[in-house]
C-alpha cells in the first residue's frame, strides 16, 4: 500500500526579552542555577504576575510577519499539572482565546513553493529544568527558566514529509529570528519542536492516529525523528497493529522514538482563565504602531534582490537567509558602489567559507562591511586583479588595515606602466628564443607560456589586458 | 489606654501622654493576660518594640503620621519578612516569609507598630475560624462561641482590645461575618482598591484585604494607609484614593437605602431583623430615605461562589507541593508520594474538600456545566447590584442569619456552614464594598448591619457608618471581662 | 448528581492529594451535597449571557520589559526543604 504522512509542528520559541514575561528576573541564559529565580518565579506565597509589554510586542509582530488574525481580546489561562519544574502547579498559557489566530508561511522544497497554515500562536511562560545528576538518587530543579516567555506556534496538518517539515521549521527559524523575537539558539533551547505524525493511505481524507514526539532540537534531527516515527507507523499498521496516540520522546543518542506513558497518564489539565491576570486587549493604535515597525521580511527581500541586482536566486536566497547577512550585503553594496554581483559573489564565496570554517556568524565578521567595500572597490577599478583580491582578503581577515594600506604595504597595486611592462617583455623574448621560434611557426599554445613568464616576472602585479596585448605585437615582431 | 480610637491615641502619643513603647508593651501584655482566647498564632514582641521605640522618634521629631506608634496586628495571610506566615495551615507552619505583602509594606511605612500575626481558618477557607491548624478562636462575648471566620482572630483581637485594630481579608465574608460576631466594624473594599501582593491567595478574583476596627472613623484612617494602586497586582485598579475621613461628618440627608426583600425573609433571626430595624430607623432619623427593592439573582450567590472559589482555589494551592518551601513529608519514595503525602498532611480537611470540589468543577466535562454556568450566574448577580444601585445609594441588610454560634456547633455539617455566608459572598462575587457595623445585641450577643455600596463608594460607607456612631455607642461596648 | 468514592479518589489523585480512605465517605457526601446545591443554577436561563471573570472590566496592564529583580537565591533557599549546590532536590524525575 502507499502511505501519505500528515505532519503538524508546534514550535516554541523563546522571546528574547531582558525580562520574564510574568516577572523582573533576567532571562539570560547559563546563570549559576536559580539566582534569576525570583519570588514570582518560584511561585512563593501571596506572589502575583504582571505581563511584560515587549512579549506581547514580539507576539503581535510575529502575527502581522505571518499575515494572522491578531486576536483584540486574549486571555491567559491556567494549565494545571504537577510537576518538579512546574512551581505554581500550573502553567500560565493561553487556551480559548490565543493572541495570534490563523496565519501561514510559505516554503521551498526542491523549487516548489508550498503554503502551511498556522492554526495560532500563543504566549505561555517556560518551565524550570530538573537536572538528573546523581544528588544521592534525587533529582535537582533549577528554576532560571521558569517564567522565561514563550510563543507556542502551531501549524496546521499541512505537510507531507519530512523534508517539508523541515522546509518549515527552517522557515519559521529564519522569521523569528528577522523580527528579532528569539536568539534561535537550539542548542541553548530558544527554539524547540514538537512534532505531531501520522500516516494515511493515499488518498484517504481522515487523518490517522497521531503520535506526538517531542524533544527534538535541532534541523538534523527533526528530519530523522520524523522519518523514524513514519517507518515505526507504517510497519505497526502494515503487521496488523494499531497506532495509538501517545507522546513519544526522541532519542538522538539512539536515534529512536520511545514511549512517554509518564507524561500521558492524567491529562486533564483543568485550564481555566487565570484570575490573575486580565484579558490582553491589543488595540487598532497599539496593531499600527507595529506595522510601522515590521522590517522587510524575507520572501519580500529576496524577491528585491533579485529584481533590483539581478542577483540570482541562490545567492538572493543566501543573502537574505539572515537579517544580518542581507544588511550586511546591502552595506557593502553601498560602500563600495560596486557591481550588486561583485558583492554578493565575494560575501557568498570568500567570506562565507571563511566564516564557516572559523565558525562564526556574520556578525561576528573579523571584516566589516566597510573594509570589504574597501577592497571591492580596488578590484573594480582594476588597482589589483580578482587573484591579488584573494591575498588582500586574507591580509584582511588576519589584520585590521585597510585593504588600501595592505595594497600599499605589500606593494600589489598593479603595474600599468607600459614601459616597465615592455622592458619585461623584451627580457623575456630575448632569454626564450627558441620558443619565439615555435610561436611564429604556429604553435599558438606557447603564448600562455610567455604569458605565464612574464606575469611571474612581475610577481602578478601586471595588468593581464596589457601583457596579453604588449606580447601579441611583440612576437608577431 | 487601649479603648481609645486612633484619632485619640494618636493625640495622647503626640501630647506625651503616652510613648508608642508603653502603648506597646501595654498590649502585649494584654495579648499574654488574653492567651486563652487563641487569638494570636504569633507575637511579635521583640520587633514590635522596635517599631515602637522608631515610632516614638518619630513622633519625636514631627515625622509621626496617623498610625505611627499604633499597635496593630496582621491577619497571618500577609507575608511579613522575617516572620512565620502560616495562612492558619499545617503547610505553612515553617514558612518564615522572605519578603513583605504590599499591605504590611504599606502600615510599616505609616509607622504602625505591629504586634503579631492572627489566627485564621486554614487558608482562609471558614467562617467560624474553627478550620485553622492552630485552632479555634474564642468569641470574646462569650468564649463558648465562634467569633466568626476566616478572620476570626482579627475580629476577637480588636474586640478584646489586644490591638487597636486590625487586617483582615474578605473572600466571601470573611471581614464582615467576623467583625459582625464581634462587634466591631470591618470594610470590604472594592475588589482592586487594596492591592493583594502578598496576600496569600485562597480565591484571587473574591480575595480583597480591608480593615477591622472599633469604628468607622478608625476603618477610615486605616484604610487611608491600606488603599492605593500597586503595579506589582494585575488586579489592582489606578484610580486615585479620596481622603476618607474628609467627609465623614458630612450629613445623610437625602440618603435613599434600599433594602432587597430577598435580605429580609426565611432563615433570618426575627431577633436579629428585629435590631436592623432599629439601626434603619435611625438612619430614618437622620434624613435617609428607605425603599425596598429586588435582587432576584442573590440566591444564586451560594452556588456560584462554591465554584467559583474552589476552583480558583484548587489552583492557587497546587504550589504548596513540598518542592521549594512548607511542609514536606518525610522520606517520599517518589514524586507523587511527595506530592500526594505532602499535601495530603499539610492540608485539613475543609481546604481538601474545596480543592476536590474545585478540582472536579474544572475537569473534563464538568467545566461548562459547572465553572461556566457559574461564572454567567455571577455576571447576572453583579446585574443585580449595578440596577439596585442605579436606583438607591446604598443596600443595607444582614450580615449573617443568626448571631455567633457555639463551637464544635457547625463543624458536622459543612453545607449549613457554606448556608450562613449567605448575605456576605454576593457583594464579593460583584466585587462592590461592603461594611459591617455593631447595631445591638440579639440574646446578648452582637449583631451587625451590612452596608452595602457603589463600586469605589468606601468613603460613602465610611460617612453613612460614622454618623450612626455618633448617634449610638455600640462600637464602644467592651465584652465583659475586657474592658 | 452525586459522586462515589471512586469519583473522590479520581480527583484526589489528580490534585495530588492524600486523603484518609476512612474519609473518602465523607467527601463524597459532602461534594455530592455541594453539588446538590449548584443544581439550582441551572433553574437559570443564562444562555445570552457572558461568562464573567473579574470583577473590574478592565484590560491588563502592561510592565515595561526591564531587569528588577536581583538574585535572592540565599534567602529563598533558607526556607527549602532540601537544597544542594544550589538546586531544590526533589526525588528522581522519570521522563
Amino acid at each position: 500500500m502507499e502511505w501519505e504522512t500528515v505532519i503538524g509542528l508546534e514550535i516554541h520559541t523563546q522571546l528574547a526579552t531582558q525580562s520574564k514575561i510574568f516577572s523582573g528576573a533576567a532571562t539570560a541564559y547559563g546563570a549559576e542555577p536559580n539566582t534569576q529565580a525570583c519570588a514570582v518565579d518560584l511561585g512563593l506565597p501571596g506572589v502575583l504576575p504582571v505581563l511584560n509589554q515587549e512579549a506581547v510586542r514580539m507576539a503581535v509582530i510575529f502575527g502581522m510577519a505571518i499575515e494572522a488574525h491578531i486576536a483584540p481580546y486574549s486571555v491567559f489561562a491556567r494549565k494545571n499539572y504537577f510537576y518538579p519544574d512546574l512551581p505554581k502547579g500550573y502553567q500560565i498559557s493561553q487556551m480559548d482565546l490565543p493572541i495570534v489566530g490563523k496565519g501561514h508561511l510559505d516554503i521551498d522544497v526542491d523549487g516548489v513553493s508550498k503554503r502551511i497554515g498556522v492554526t495560532r500562536a500563543h504566549l505561555e511562560e517556560d518551565a524550570g529544568k530538573s537536572l538528573h545528576e546523581n544528588f544521592h538518587g534525587l533529582s535537582g530543579i533549577d528554576l532560571n527558566r521558569a517564567g522565561t516567555p514563550l510563543l507556542e506556534i502551531v501549524s496546521e496538518p499541512d505537510m507531507r514529509s519530512a523534508k517539508e517539515a523541515v522546509a518549515y521549521m527552517r522557515k519559521l527559524h529564519e522569521l523569528v529570528r528577522y523580527l528579532g523575537i528569539c536568539d534561535g539558539n537550539m542548542q541553548e533551547g530558544s527554539f524547540r519542536c514538537d512534532a505531531n505524525v501520522s500516516v494515511r493511505p493515499k488518498g484517504q481524507v481522515a487523518f490517522g492516529t497521531r503520535a506526538e514526539i517531542k524533544n527534538i532540537n535541532s534541523f538534523k534531527f527533526v528530519e530523522k525523528a520524523i522519518n523514524h516515527e513514519i517507518e515505526r507507523q507504517i510497519e505497526l499498521i502494515e503487521s496488523g497493529g494499531k497506532v495509538v496516540q501517545e507522546t513519544r520522546l526522541y532519542d538522538s543518542v539512539k536515534d529512536e522514538t520511545r514511549s512517554m506513558r509518564s507524561k500521558e497518564e492524567a491529562n486533564d489539565y483543568r485550564y481555566f482563565p487565570d484570575p490573575d491576570l486580565l484579558p490582553v486587549i491589543i488595540s487598532d493604535e497599539f496593531k499600527a504602531h507595529i506595522k510601522a515597525e515590521l522590517p522587510e521580511l524575507p520572501d519580500a527581500k529576496k524577491q528585491r534582490f533579485k529584481d533590483s541586482f539581478k542577483l540570482d536566486d541562490e545567492s538572493a536566497g543566501i543573502l537574505t537567509s539572515s537579517r544580518q547577512l542581507a544588511d550586511y550585503f546591502e552595506a557593502v553594496l553601498a560602500a563600495s558602489g560596486s557591481e550588486p554581483r561583485l558583492c554578493a559573489n565575494w560575501i557568498t564565496g570568500e567570506l562565507s567559507a571563511a566564516l564557516n570554517k572559523a565558525g562564526l556568524e556574520i556578525t561576528d565578521s573579523p571584516i566589516d562591511a566597510q573594509r570589504l567595500a574597501g577592497l571591492l572597490v580596488r578590484i573594480s577599478d582594476n588597482t589589483i586583479s580578482g587573484k591579488i583580491g584573494k591575498q588582500v582578503f586574507e591580509a584582511l581577515w588576519q589584520s585590521t588595515a585597510s585593504a588600501d594600506d595592505i595594497i600599499a604595504e605589500q606593494g600589489l597595486k598593479q603595474i600599468t606602466d607600459t614601459g616597465a611592462i615592455e622592458a619585461i617583455i623584451d627580457k623575456i623574448i630575448a632569454d626564450n628564443l627558441g620558443q619565439v621560434e615555435q610561436y611564429r611557426s604556429g604553435k599558438d599554445k606557447v603564448f600562455g607560456f610567455f604569458v605565464g613568464q612574464v606575469m611571474k616576472e612581475m610577481q602578478g602585479k601586471a595588468n593581464p589586458a596589457e601583457v596579453n596585448k604588449m606580447l601579441k605585437e611583440k612576437l608577431q615582431g | 489606654m487601649h479603648s481609645k480610637s486612633i484619632t485619640e491615641l494618636a493625640h495622647s502619643l503626640r501630647a506625651g501622654e503616652v510613648t508608642s513603647v508603653e502603648l506597646t508593651q501595654a498590649f502585649l501584655n494584654r495579648i499574654k493576660q488574653h492567651q486563652d482566647l487563641n487569638a494570636f498564632i504569633t507575637v511579635t514582641e521583640e520587633q514590635a518594640l522596635q517599631q515602637a521605640q522608631a515610632a516614638d522618634v518619630r513622633l519625636a521629631n514631627g515625622t509621626a503620621e496617623l498610625l505611627t506608634g499604633i499597635p496593630i496586628a496582621q491577619k497571618d495571610i500577609f507575608c511579613t519578612l522575617g516572620v512565620k506566615t502560616s495562612c492558619g495551615s499545617k503547610m505553612l507552619d515553617n514558612f518564615i516569609a522572605p519578603y513583605n505583602a504590599t499591605v504590611v509594606e504599606k502600615l510599616n511605612n505609616a509607622g504602625a507598630v505591629s504586634l503579631g500575626k492572627l489566627n485564621m481558618d486554614e487558608f482562609a477557607m471558614g467562617s467560624s475560624n474553627e478550620t485553622s491548624y492552630y485552632g479555634a478562636v474564642k468569641n470574646p462575648w462569650d468564649k463558648t462561641k465562634v467569633p466568626g471566620g476566616s478572620s476570626g482572630g482579627s475580629a476577637a483581637a480588636v474586640a478584646a482590645r489586644l490591638a487597636v485594630c486590625a487586617t483582615g481579608t474578605d473572600t466571601g465574608g470573611s471581614i464582615r461575618q467576623p467583625a459582625a460576631l464581634c462587634g466591631i466594624t470591618g470594610l470590604k473594599p472594592t475588589y482592586g482598591r487594596v492591592s493583594r501582593y502578598g496576600m496569600i491567595a485562597y480565591a484571587s478574583s473574591l480575595d480583597q484585604g480591608g480593615p477591622m476596627t472599633h469604628s468607622a472613623e478608625d476603618a477610615a484612617i486605616m484604610l487611608q494607609a491600606m488603599a492605593g494602586f500597586d503595579a506589582k497586582d494585575s488586579t489592582s485598579v489606578d484610580v486615585p484614593v479620596p481622603d476618607y475621613s474628609a467627609g465623614l461628618n458630612a450629613p445623610l440627608t437625602g440618603l435613599t437605602i434600599g433594602l432587597p426583600k430577598e435580605f429580609f425573609g426565611e432563615g433570618l433571626d426575627p431577633a436579629i431583623a428585629a435590631t436592623l430595624e432599629l439601626a434603619i430607623a435611625e438612619y430614618r432619623k437622620l434624613g435617609a430615605t428607605v425603599k425596598d427593592i429586588s435582587m432576584p439573582n442573590l440566591k444564586l450567590a451560594i452556588p456560584a461562589y462554591y465554584v467559583i472559589a474552589p476552583a480558583e482555589c484548587s489552583a492557587n494551592l497546587s504550589r504548596f507541593d513540598g518542592v521549594r518551601y512548607g511542609y514536606r513529608c518525610a522520606n517520599p519514595v517518589d514524586l507523587t508520594d511527595l506530592y500526594t503525602r505532602s499535601r495530603g498532611e499539610g492540608f485539613g480537611k475543609e481546604v481538601k474538600r474545596r480543592i476536590l470540589m474545585g478540582t472536579y468543577a474544572l475537569s473534563a466535562g464538568y467545566y461548562d456545566a459547572y465553572y461556566i454556568k457559574a461564572q454567567k450566574v455571577r455576571r447576572l448577580i453583579t446585574q443585580d447590584f449595578k440596577n439596585a444601585l442605579a436606583e438607591v445609594d446604598v443596600i443595607m441588610g444582614p450580615v449573617t442569619p443568626s448571631t455567633a454560634f457555639g463551637i464544635g456547633e457547625k463543624m458536622a455539617n459543612p453545607i449549613e456552614m457554606y448556608l450562613s455566608d449567605i448575605y456576605t459572598i454576593a457583594i464579593n462575587l460583584a466585587g462592590v464594598p461592603a461594611l459591617s457595623i455593631p447595631v445591638g445585641y440579639a440574646a446578648d450577643m452582637p449583631v451587625g448591619l451590612q452596608i452595602i455600596g457603589n463600586y469605589f463608594a468606601e468613603a460613602q460607607l465610611l460617612n453613612i457608618a460614622h454618623q450612626y456612631q455618633q448617634l449610638t455607642a455600640h462600637h464602644q461596648h467592651t465584652p465583659h471581662g475586657f474592658a | 448528581m452525586s459522586l462515589t468514592a471512586e469519583d473522590v479518589n479520581k480527583i484526589a489523585h489528580l490534585a495530588r492529594l492524600g486523603i484518609d480512605q476512612h474519609d473518602v465517605g465523607a467527601y463524597a457526601q459532602d461534594l455530592s451535597g455541594m453539588l446538590e446545591l449548584m443544581t439550582q443554577m441551572s433553574e437559570l436561563d443564562t444562555d445570552n449571557v457572558e461568562p464573567m471573570a473579574h470583577p473590574m472590566d478592565q484590560a491588563q496592564r502592561l510592565r515595561a520589559d526591564k531587569v528588577t529583580e536581583a538574585n535572592n537565591r540565599d534567602n529563598f533557599q533558607a526556607i527549602a526543604p532540601q537544597v544542594e549546590a544550589g538546586l531544590y532536590l526533589v526525588p528522581k524525575v522519570i521522563e
